[in-house]
């Protein structure tokens, strides 16, 4: 099969190109360095079936990271090129396209973004551009799908006219100066209003006060989503149309380990929070307690993303992240992981060196709640009041600073300073942050729901069996001595380790003091991180470093536990 | 501070905000050179800071018509004439 690559320098909207060639699902932001693995997808040219891959984002054919060095082998294996450039961009997007022209290859340009070219007061002689290159240019606007038939039209009659031979970069430069000046008129244009927004934005004095708005309102605006698809849809399905049916089940099934298995005690009210039953907490936490929020999770951040926000967010927090190891773009992980750690530690591979991603991963296991995590500390401790919150925040994100700190210095190799282009705001497209938003959703689905299904059988049948009253009379030592809390709460943190919200239940069951909630939650948060996230994990780091993490995860558990029992509960 | 004797360059460190500049040298090694040059960072381009961030931060520039965020250790190989 014919394969054609995408290349192009980072966010010129490759990617946007690439699902509207293959209808794929496949993330596009507006965030440099997204795409880390390819994508491939297949269509259809004149009945032919040819594959077509979506290469990292790539500013020269010299590879300065990993990204890049994929992009390289992407290219090798290419029968033809579609070279996307950002029409804005023209001069800097020209140094690939001459690189890209010495492989003699079959090549197309897109160039995108052209509708943008309008408002800047560009304005680029498209037909000139061709003959020089000798290759044919289509203006695209990927978004939209403009010029995306055209390119296609053209895939099959490209051919190489003319052998180009090797060049360097000096004389690269020297050409594209003299295609810039034959092809390229730039009117001169005042600041837009678009440009004033994003200098206040990267500004220290009016960046950072600005910063912690957007995050204030995009959390409220997350939880003024969440609450309304469970007031006005969850919760009303769950009550007059599940509980029916639960009910009615209850009544065939009849008393015995099965009912107690899938629905919870026999003879008891049912509730769909404390039952734990397969069928009761099992499906209600994960659908209609945890992913309304994360939806509304990232939803509001693919919004921040696509807009652009993100890269100047990067660049006001680089400082602080700077000192713990990382640099600014140290964000990203910690927010992607704030909805499910999973797609946090996935985006750690962005991060340059093997210090950083180590740095970052660890960080995001220790200190970094998912939604399933967050749930259940409101869930356990919202009727106690803020404060009790508060305490668990804060010890969280005082650990992150030292743990960050700490490892920042004892850890070897190198932490290479920032390095990140700033985009110009765009509006983003409701159709793209929709796909995305649901691409990351996938993960939690594809992981939350058997694992709350089965966890729950699974706690249900070792319960029966008398193996977790086993484990709860060995625990109890342990944790009335040290931690202060009975040794059932041993066994919501074994569970803890299957899907964090299935500890909601079992803490709340167990009639804890507020404080004893706190010290439980937070260890509940620190002490490790889901199976998922631990599986993906180990893929990211490796055994050997995952062990580390893991190991420095139980010992920063136990210390705050600890510690949390002194102060709280006093000795 | 870093300054070229010889000539009148200076860091780009050390150039006002919004201020517009000429870059004349960029310090360091072949792989910093190419990693500059291909985003546009090279010898004749016009330049100009956009914002700082305090203690030490990164600075964000802008060169040929793009914006870009990078680490003070990186800024200060950047050598300009400022416009008169």
């Amino acid at each position: 099969m014919k394969k054609i690559v995408l290349m192009g320098n980072p966010n010129v909207g490759k990617s946007v190109v690439f699902s509207r060639l293959t209808g794929a699902n496949v993330i596009a932001s507006n965030y440099p360095g997204t795409t880390v693995d390819f994508s491939k997808g297949k269509m259809r040219i004149d009945g032919q079936r040819v594959e077509i891959i979506d290469a990292p984002g790539t500013y020269s054919l010299e590879p300065a990271n990993k990204a890049e060095e994929v992009a390289l082998k992407m290219l090798k294996e290419a029968d033809v090129i579609i070279n996307v450039v950002n029409a804005t961009n023209l001069e800097r997007n020209l140094y690939l396209t001459l690189e890209l022209l010495e492989y003699n290859k079959p090549m197309i340009i897109a160039l995108n973004l052209w509708d943008e070219t309008k408002h800047l007061g560009i304005e680029i002689d498209k037909e000139e551009l061709e003959k020089i290159l000798g290759i044919p240019v289509v203006p695209t606007v990927a978004l939209t799908g403009e010029g995306i038939k055209t390119l296609v039209s053209k895939i099959k009659d490209l051919k190489v006219e003319k052998k180009i031979k090797p060049s360097n970069p000096d004389k690269r430069w020297i050409k594209i100066g003299s295609i810039i000046n034959k092809v390229e008129k730039v009117e001169h244009r005042h600041h837009t209003f678009r440009d004033i927004i994003s200098d206040l934005t990267i500004r220290p004095s009016t960046g950072i006060p600005i910063s912690l708005v957007v995050i204030f309102f995009a959390f409220w605006f997350v939880r003024i989503i969440g609450e309304n698809i469970i007031i006005y849809i969850l919760d009303p399905f769950f009550e007059e149309v599940y509980r029916p049916l639960i009910l009615s089940l209850s009544d065939y099934l009849g008393s015995g380990i099965i009912h107690n298995l899938l629905i919870g005690d026999f003879g008891t009210d049912v509730s769909f929070l404390e039952s734990f039953g397969a069928l009761t907490t099992g499906i209600y936490v994960p659908f209609a307690a945890v992913l309304p929020y994360i939806i509304a999770f990232y939803f509001t951040l693919s919004l921040l993303e696509d807009s652009g926000y993100l890269p100047r967010l990067a660049t006001l927090v680089d400082n602080v992240f700077h000192k713990l190891g990382m640099h600014g773009h140290g964000i990203v992980p910690m927010f992607l992981g704030l909805g499910c750690n999973v797609p946090g530690a996935l985006s750690t591979r962005t991060l340059e060196t093997k210090k950083q991603r180590f740095i970052s991963a660890t960080l995001l296991a220790i200190c970094v709640p998912c939604m399933a995590q967050l749930a259940m500390i409101f869930g356990a401790l919202g009727r106690f009041g803020i404060y009790y919150i508060g305490i668990v925040f804060i010890t969280l994100i005082v650990l992150y600073i030292v743990i960050g700190l700490i490892l920042n210095k004892i850890i070897k190799g190198e932490s290479p300073e920032i390095f990140l282009e700033i985009p110009s705001y765009r509006r983003p497209s409701l159709k793209a942050i929709l796909k995305k938003t649901w691409m990351r959703i996938r993960w939690f689905l594809k992981d939350a729901v058997p694992f709350m299904f089965f966890g729950v059988l699974l706690i249900g049948g070792l319960y029966t069996l008398g193996i977790l009253q086993w484990i709860s009379t060995l625990a109890s030592p342990i944790m009335q001595g040290l931690f202060g809390l009975p040794g059932d709460a041993g066994i919501a943190l074994i569970s803890g380790f299957l899907r964090k919200d299935l500890a909601v239940g079992m803490l709340i069951s167990l009639n804890l003091s507020p404080n004893q909630l706190v010290i439980a939650v937070t260890m509940l948060t620190i002490y490790f991180p889901c199976i998922a996230t631990f599986t993906i994990l180990i893929k990211e780091l490796g055994i050997k470093d995952m062990l580390k993490s893991a190991a420095l995860m139980i010992a920063v558990a136990g210390i705050v536990g600890f510690i949390l029992r002194i102060i709280l509960l006093g000795v | 501070m870093v300054i070229d004797i010889e000539s009148q360059n200076i860091s780009i460190l050390y150039i006002p905000i919004r201020k517009k500049a000429i870059i004349k040298n960029i310090i360091g090694g072949q792989g910093f050179q190419k990693k500059m040059q291909v985003m546009g960072i090279r010898t004749g381009q016009e330049i100009k800071v956009i914002s700082r961030q305090p203690f030490r931060g990164p600075l964000t520039i802008e060169v040929c018509g793009s914006q870009m965020t990078l680490g003070r250790g990186m800024a200060e190989k950047i050598m300009v004439e400022e416009y008169r």
